[in-house]
């Protein structure tokens, strides 16, 4: 590398090839991905670090292969691939039945919404009808799983910006309320294997309903103290705003779902859009981002928690009763006629979707997982250019990725 | 929205002769697609991203799918005349046909902007060896970046045009293609090439000369048994 002559503010080093943003023409990068000017006369060689796989704040075994000029990122390469079991091809020698227990291992903090999206898009490529409570049901789960995936999502990115232990362990707390629930009703804290192509698989009781109620009443409660706690915080105010923006523009481009694809401003949300389940019958509002950056990230996540929790409170009121199977619905054996289909919800995450191509047989011919923390990673480069090092670490938490789900 | 019918209508109105055709899907689901032909798919997919009415600015999923050659048994029946005057024999005959493989993409476009979707399209190759060359569509959606390096990776299509064309779930010096319908596993499945082994060789010529020693006559424990 050549030294830059002079201070002079033109002394720009070249950009490096993958940070090069004429590798996407028509598209404008994300604010802070332009190269800063390095006027340091005592600057040294670039340095390419390898973060990861086994580095605390990579969230599992993810890898960056980071350059460094100084602290500062002038390139990032995502490296993953290390959980990676080829789950597509699990799922295309297994029957669609015995998928559905693989699927919480992708996401294995959502497991009830990954089942969700799995069964919708079964239901889809065999027309099948989903019973009126089993909707509730299903509903109630996915809003469960969103509160305990965003409450983690909070405590762990505290963690990352170096408020050790406290606040995680705050979110853990609620977490484990949900999870309790969650074991109670399908016998697994995490690998809940509970939904199934026309309904779930066991009724919740009355006690179980009572228990969601009162955990949802008391959960606001713990939201004002956490953000007490977190929303205002010294460490949060130094660290977030402003680090990691991302334009809407290139949100879109890139397919960027969820609340990372909101904090940037983008009114897009499955729930309404899709209208899938029975979201269309209960009034609740998408919260939208200004900046895009990691503030807004975090702040969208508590702001969709009290939407959800609201949400919660509407559904509990009325729960029908009724079958939560359809009689008619094929488990074992099931062999949808030929054709394909795609269904995504709106997972915690982001859009989870799941491609399907029947050809009778009783496997599907092709199974394909649309994971939005994959997806989402995308953009992991243009966020982290031009930002230290340590504020590399709190973007790729408030993307909020799980590598079970990223590596397949 | 308009159905893919319409949008198939509307884009050789658009591109005259270009190869677009409607692909039905026959399931419950009922999404249908339109079968891009690869020389004019970059151009037809900006298309669908910049026109207003489309405005289909998104591609949630990429997908890639594999069809390998197969056989088929066609039955024809044919009407051969009785020599003795009686009437017609009708005799079937079974025709075995191979129907070439391909490798398919299949694309998932959605509008956020309009909210409306999916329109699919899919694109083919012209077989499985040596002509699985397709354009690249990530410098129209960034969202194929990742999910194209995919494709490459598990199917093995090379998608030209694409900024940074490496493997991506398997590590680089893997060889095959596992997604593919006749992808076998290697029996040494476990092994793989790390930076390590590197600095093993290297380290290989600071070892001191074995000692020169008798054979050992025989092995107290059998290998593999230890």
């Amino acid at each position: 590398m050549s030294a830059p002559s002079e201070n002079s503010p033109s002394a720009v080093r070249p950009p490096s090839s993958g940070a090069d943003p004429s590798a996407f023409p028509g598209l404008t990068s994300a604010p802070g991905s332009n190269i800063r000017a390095v006027n340091d006369p005592f600057h040294g060689d670039l340095l390419e670090v390898s973060m990861g796989p086994h580095h605390p704040s990579t969230h599992g075994v993810f890898r960056m292969m980071v350059t460094l000029d100084g602290e500062v990122v002038v390139k990032l390469k995502p490296v993953f691939g290390y959980l990676h079991r080829n789950h597509e091809k699990l799922g295309e020698n297994t029957t669609y039945l015995a998928s559905m227990p693989y699927t919480d291992r992708l996401d294995y903090l959502c497991s009830m919404t990954n089942n969700w999206a799995y069964a919708l898009a079964v239901e889809k490529l065999a027309g099948q009808p989903v019973p009126e409570r089993a909707e509730y049901i299903r509903l109630i789960l996915a809003e469960l799983t969103r509160l305990l995936n965003h409450v983690c999502l909070a405590g762990f990115l505290l963690q990352d910006c170096g408020a050790s232990g406290t606040p995680l362990m705050y979110a853990f707390r609620e977490r484990e309320k949900i999870l309790d629930l969650f074991e109670s009703l399908s016998g697994s804290r995490m690998m809940c294997n509970y939904q199934r192509f026309g309904g779930c698989r066991i009724d919740p009781s009355a006690e179980w309903l009572d228990r969601v109620r009162a955990l949802v009443a008391g959960f606001p409660r713990f939201l004002d103290e956490f953000e007490r706690l977190i929303t205002g915080n010294e460490i949060m105010m130094a660290r977030t705003p402003g680090v990691g923006c991302l334009s809407p523009k290139l949100a879109i481009s890139a397919g960027i779902t969820g609340p990372m694809l909101r904090a940037a401003g983008v009114d897009y949300d499955l729930r309404k859009v899709d209208g899938y389940g029975i979201y269309p019958r209960y009034k609740f509002r998408v919260p939208l981002g200004a900046h895009g950056d990691t503030y807004d990230r975090y702040m969208i996540r508590v702001l969709e928690m009290r939407e959800s929790l609201g949400l919660l409170e509407q559904v509990m009121k009325d729960i029908p009763g009724g079958p939560i199977m359809d009689p008619k619905a094929k488990l074992r054996g099931l062999r949808p006629k030929a054709g394909e289909a795609y269904g995504r919800i709106e997972g915690p995450k982001g859009e989870i979707g799941f491609f399907l191509i029947s050809d009778g047989s009783p496997n599907p011919y092709r199974y394909r997982v649309r994971p939005p923390s994959f997806v989402n990673l995308t953009v992991l480069e243009d966020l982290c250019l031009g930002h230290t090092i340590a504020d590399a670490v709190i973007i790729l938490g408030s993307i909020d990725i799980v590598l079970g789900e990223v590596d397949r | 929205m308009q159905t893919p019918e319409q949008i198939r209508d509307r884009l050789l109105a658009r591109f005259p002769g270009a190869g677009v055709t409607f692909v039905a899907n026959p399931g419950a689901s009922a999404q249908h697609s339109l079968l891009l032909a690869a020389s004019e798919a970059r151009a037809i997919a900006e298309f669908l991203r910049d026109d207003p009415e489309l405005a289909l600015d998104t591609c949630s999923n990429v997908t890639g799918v594999d069809w390998p050659e197969k056989e088929i048994v066609e039955t024809i029946k044919k009407n051969v005349p009785d020599p003795a005057g009686g009437p017609d024999k009708v005799v079937e005959e079974k025709m075995k046909k191979t129907q070439p493989g391909c490798l398919e993409v299949i694309y998932h476009l959605y509008s956020m902007s309009r909210k409306q979707g999916p329109v699919v399209i899919r694109l083919r190759t012209g077989n499985r060896t040596d002509n699985v060359t397709l354009p690249s569509l990530t410098p129209v959606w960034r969202a194929c970046d990742f999910q194209e390096r995919e494709v490459y990776d598990l199917f093995g299509i090379v998608f030209a045009g694409h900024p940074d064309l490496r493997r991506i779930l398997m590590w680089d010096g893997f060889k095959d293609h596992p997604m593919r319908k006749d992808y076998v596993d290697p029996d040494d499945f476990e092994w793989e090439p790390t930076p390590h082994d590197d600095v093993l060789e290297r380290a290989k010529e600071h070892y001191p000369a074995a000692p020169v020693t008798a054979a050992p006559t025989a092995s107290p424990t059998p290998e593999g048994k230890a």
